[in-house]
């Protein structure tokens, strides 16, 4: 076997562009090769081509340009032979959804010609690895996303191949079932020498790779270790405390906006971790210089890429008063939600402030969904007390949802009317007309940077035109509450801040913000979260409240993630033992 | 054995899906049964209280009491009428299905045992037309064996009570029947399940985003598509089979030919529905269109331009081109020719080569777009 898994050369793949003639370039000139017998990562924002070379990879697309090699076969001469070694997970993996559980491996492992003598064995592994155990003759259709994920995995796994594609295998699931998945892949790795191709959006993924190459538009910007791309970021990264009572997310806003001597802010544990632009003197009271990571040096290389002038959110009011004693807008108690004998939502209780960002997180299947559903009067509750935007839910559903806005996990505008026909078509749901249409439309337009793209299809917009618009949707009736079901999923970095931009300067203005994320991290733009689990509420409060309860030690040491995993576990421990 | 394996691995996950999909297997065989009994009853329903114009030249008491035989049947409603040509005018206006002439010398006839009755019927349904003939015979027959009966008593012959009927067909442009419509449901019937059924069957696997795992797979596209053919082709025979022994037994359609022979076309004739449905699904990849597609391209025409409905001797040439481009219409000769002439080589071989050489390039096209390929 040859030192490299793939070797790509001049590679370049054209896809018609929508409406127009010519063709657009998804990849171009691209050379790299992923070494085998370890994991190699790809990143880079949405459309920088990673699904596109996975796909050229497997055979399922043609080049038109550069030469391929797989396994040192030429792909594009007999992808049949590249097929018959290799296995592949594609970003929807297609279960079989009225196949069950065993079935779906059984198909796979007898299409890929696993003999009957193994099968046991590695089903016995897989299904140990993946929990998936006591599913085994339910409906694939029937498992929640990350236990389909999961499977989707397993199938791909019933064999050995040489090499393993992995599209995007964790997008949606959530953080203990992330790890899970990374850890059957590392074990694959350690037993079997067997090389792997990521796909990732997720950062923290690509650093635990032994290689990591960052496309943008087609093209390969960098390549390297995880260490060296790091080290680009080296001594430029601080940490800085916000003033007391201000919000991480203010301080984080305003430095992000500060683009003439900052690349990139995240709140972090309750402070702000941002990027200095290189000899840029910028002196902040309370800061402290931390150790890079590989997502700084992805922003700052995309940055250093990034050509186009990026749009200017809004600009944010002044911070609204830390102290002031805000009246709940929200107002949860004693709900539960039962579907015949599963108890979806048990015994819920909290309160949502008027302005507070207040995040929602849990695993999938935790009853994140279902909170959601009956704070936006789209499903009754069982039982318990619900006011939203002091309308009693349960006697007035119709009367609340004029005060909300409800931005859907999915794309749910109507993908063959144009940008403004969308928003002329919710404007017109919302009863607006005459003046105040036009003022919310301009408004719109302004906001959300939409002006240039009114007239096109909307199902031809790129992603985060896509996020931008349905949340322009939701905003024309200038709702109080405005409820985001996982509006981050599958984005970018670079969507991702400007997302939360916005977000921060809604709240700013007097908007609440209810929010379900799989990303931890972005919990700490919130003011406070509830974190579920099996229905249950396990933590409640500040993110730094939070953190303090997982007992990490030392509280604001550990990072969100590590206190989410920390906090289901001990719940699930805890419902193990009583059981 | 690699390949057997693969290849049963898929043939099981298709049964599978094709079983726990209710709303498919329902189309496959409700549907079948539906039709049959819409088709083969709806178009030759009893028919009641059939107006009739009888027009009695012959006012003698022999007569008087054989036409009255017309009156006491319950499926019969006769309109006494003085004259022919008024009789006729009715018949154009189509405000009677029949008329029943009885000649000026019916009684008299009667007693030499060879009376005549003209029966004229309205064609335009031949089905309808070939019900009322028999009710009005029968009504006569009934009418003869009163009279036998009274002269059995007095000791006369038997014989002397006898009418004749003497049917003819008027305004018979359609040419359909009873015994063409059944057989022809076979031709729909096979027509739906593998062309219509089938057409979903690659492009739901390209909207649930199957195949691309699939793809990646030693399976081959020849594998994945024999699969899919495996138990629609299982569904497509049943629905033959029931629409074979409805045509036997709840519709008597004789079969003139052989049966071992229409089993045979007919197995050819699926094969060629699953083609074409398969490559339909193939190149539209998506579920409403492909249905679509195989509604407008296969079904309806094999309903309307087969010669199911219409004969196609009688259609302008464009009509009877296209008629005589779908596959349906050369099976639906030999279904007929089978049922109603039976087994005529020089017919039912060519058209049946005909079916052979379609058989060839639907599969070739099915596979020629099944490329495991995205773009």
């Amino acid at each position: 076997m040859s030192a490299s898994a793939i070797v790509a050369q001049g590679l370049g793949k054209d896809f018609p562009a929508p409406g127009a003639k010519a063709k657009v370039a998804a990849l171009a000139e691209l050379s790299l090769e992923v070494p085998a017998g370890s994991i190699t990562a790809l990143v880079g924002p949405d459309g920088a081509g990673k699904t596109t070379f996975i796909r050229l990879a497997a055979g399922l697309l043609r080049p038109d340009r550069g030469r391929l090699q797989v396994l040192g076969l030429d792909v594009a001469r007999d992808p049949q032979a590249v097929q018959d070694r290799i296995s592949y997970m594609p970003q929807r993996f297609g279960l079989y959804e009225d196949l069950s559980v065993q079935e779906n491996l059984d198909l796979y492992a007898d299409l890929h010609g696993v003999p009957r003598a193994v099968r046991q064995a590695r089903y016995a592994r897989l299904m140990e690895m993946t929990d998936l155990n006591p599913f085994r003759s339910r409906l694939a259709g029937k498992l929640s996303g990350g236990m389909k994920q999961k499977l989707g995995l397993a199938c791909t796994l019933v064999r050995s191949p040489q090499l393993l594609l992995l599209d995007e295998p964790t997008v949606g699931v959530d953080p203990l079932s992330r790890r899970e998945l990374w850890q059957i892949v590392e074990q694959l790795i350690q037993g079997e020498q067997v090389s792997v191709l990521v796909a990732t959006a997720y950062l923290d993924e690509a650093e635990r790779c032994a290689r990591v190459y960052l496309l943008r538009e087609g093209r390969l910007l960098a390549g390297g270790t995880p260490a060296e791309l790091r080290e680009r970021a080296s001594g430029l990264v601080q940490v800085a405390e916000p003033a007391a009572g201000e919000a991480p997310r203010l301080l984080q806003a305003r430095l992000l906006d500060d683009r003439a001597r900052v690349v990139d802010a995240v709140p972090e544990a309750g402070a702000v971790r941002f990027i200095r632009r290189g000899g840029a003197g910028l002196a902040l009271a309370r800061s402290h210089s931390v150790q890079a990571r590989l997502e700084d040096g992805f922003m700052l290389l995309l940055d250093a890429a990034d050509t186009a002038p990026r749009a200017a959110a809004a600009a944010i009011a002044a911070p609204a008063v830390a102290a002031q004693p805000a009246a709940p807008v929200i107002s949860v108690q004693h709900l539960t939600r039962r579907f015949g004998d599963f108890v979806a939502v048990a015994d819920t209780s909290f309160e949502v402030r008027r302005g507070e960002v207040f995040g929602l997180l849990g695993p999938n299947g935790a009853g994140k969904t279902t909170t959601f559903r009956m704070l936006c009067g789209l499903l009754p509750p069982s039982s318990g007390r619900l006011s939203v935007a002091g309308v009693d839910m349960r006697h007035a559903r119709a009367a609340a949802r004029r005060h909300i806005g409800y931005v859907s996990q999915k794309f749910a505008l109507y993908a063959n009317l144009s940008v403004e026909d969308n928003l002329r078509f919710f404007a017109g749901a919302y009863g607006l007309a005459g003046a105040a249409l036009q003022r919310q439309l301009q408004r719109a337009y302004a906001e959300f940077d939409l002006q240039q793209v009114k007239r096109l299809p909307s199902g031809q917009l790129p992603g985060g035109f896509r996020q931008r618009l349905a949340m322009a949707a939701a905003l024309l009736h200038e709702p109080e509450i405005l409820f985001l079901d996982e509006p981050t999923s599958g984005a970018d970095p670079h969507a991702r801040r400007a997302f939360w931009r916005r977000i921060t300067a809604l709240a700013a203005a007097g908007t609440t913000v209810v929010v379900t994320t799989h990303f931890m991290e972005e919990a700490e733009y919130c003011d406070r979260i509830v974190i579920q689990d099996a229905g249950r509420v396990l933590a409640l409060g500040t993110p730094a409240e939070v953190r303090a309860s997982a007992g990490g030690g030392g509280g604001a040491a550990t990072t969100m993630e590590q206190a989410f995993i920390g906090v289901v576990e001990a719940a699930r421990r805890g419902l193990q033992e009583a059981a | 054995m690699n390949r057997l394996r693969r290849v049963l691995a898929l043939v099981r996950k298709e049964m599978r899906q094709l079983l726990r999909d209710r709303s498919n297997l329902a189309l496959g065989i409700v549907l079948p049964g539906l039709l049959t009994l819409l088709f083969g009853y709806g178009l030759s329903m009893d028919v009641q209280h059939a107006p009739v114009a009888v027009v009695l030249q012959d006012t003698s008491p022999g007569a008087r009491d054989a036409a009255s035989g017309l009156a006491l049947s319950p499926y019969l409603a006769p309109r006494w009428v003085d004259s022919m040509p008024a009789a006729e005018a009715l018949m154009r206006n189509a405000e009677v299905l029949a008329i029943v002439n009885i000649p000026g010398d019916f009684s008299a006839r009667l007693a030499g045992g060879d009376a005549v009755v003209q029966l004229l019927l309205h064609g335009s349904d031949a089905a309808t037309a070939r019900t009322v003939q028999s009710y009005v015979a029968g009504a006569f027959a009934q009418a003869a064996a009163r009279r036998a009966d009274a002269a059995a008593h007095r000791g006369a012959s038997a014989a002397a009570g006898a009418v004749q009927l003497q049917p003819r067909l008027w305004f018979n442009s359609a040419n359909t029947s009873s015994w063409y419509l059944v057989p022809g449901l076979i031709v729909i019937i096979i027509t739906l399940v593998g062309a219509f059924l089938t057409s979903l069957v690659v492009a739901r696997e390209w909207e649930r985003g199957t195949l691309e795992a699939l793809f990646v797979t030693p399976a081959r596209p020849a594998e994945i598509l024999f699969a899919k053919l495996v138990p629609y082709f299982a569904v497509g025979m049943l629905g033959f089979l029931m629409c074979l022994a409805a045509a036997r037994w709840l519709f008597g359609v004789p079969l003139q030919g052989s049966l071992a022979l229409l089993v045979a076309v007919s197995v050819l004739y699926l094969l060629v529905a699953l083609g074409i449905g398969l490559f339909i699904s193939s190149v539209t990849r998506n579920q409403f269109v492909a249905s679509q597609v195989a509604l407008l391209t296969s079904f309806l025409p094999a309903l309307m331009l087969s010669g199911f409905l219409f004969d196609l001797r009688n259609v302008p040439a464009p009509v009877w081109v296209v008629g005589n481009l779908l596959p349906a219409t050369h099976f639906m000769t030999v279904v007929k020719t089978l049922f109603l002439a039976g087994n005529v080589p020089s017919l039912v071989l060519p058209e049946a080569a005909l079916l052979v050489g379609y058989l060839l390039l639907f599969f070739a096209a099915a596979l020629a777009v099944t490329k495991k390929r995205l773009d």
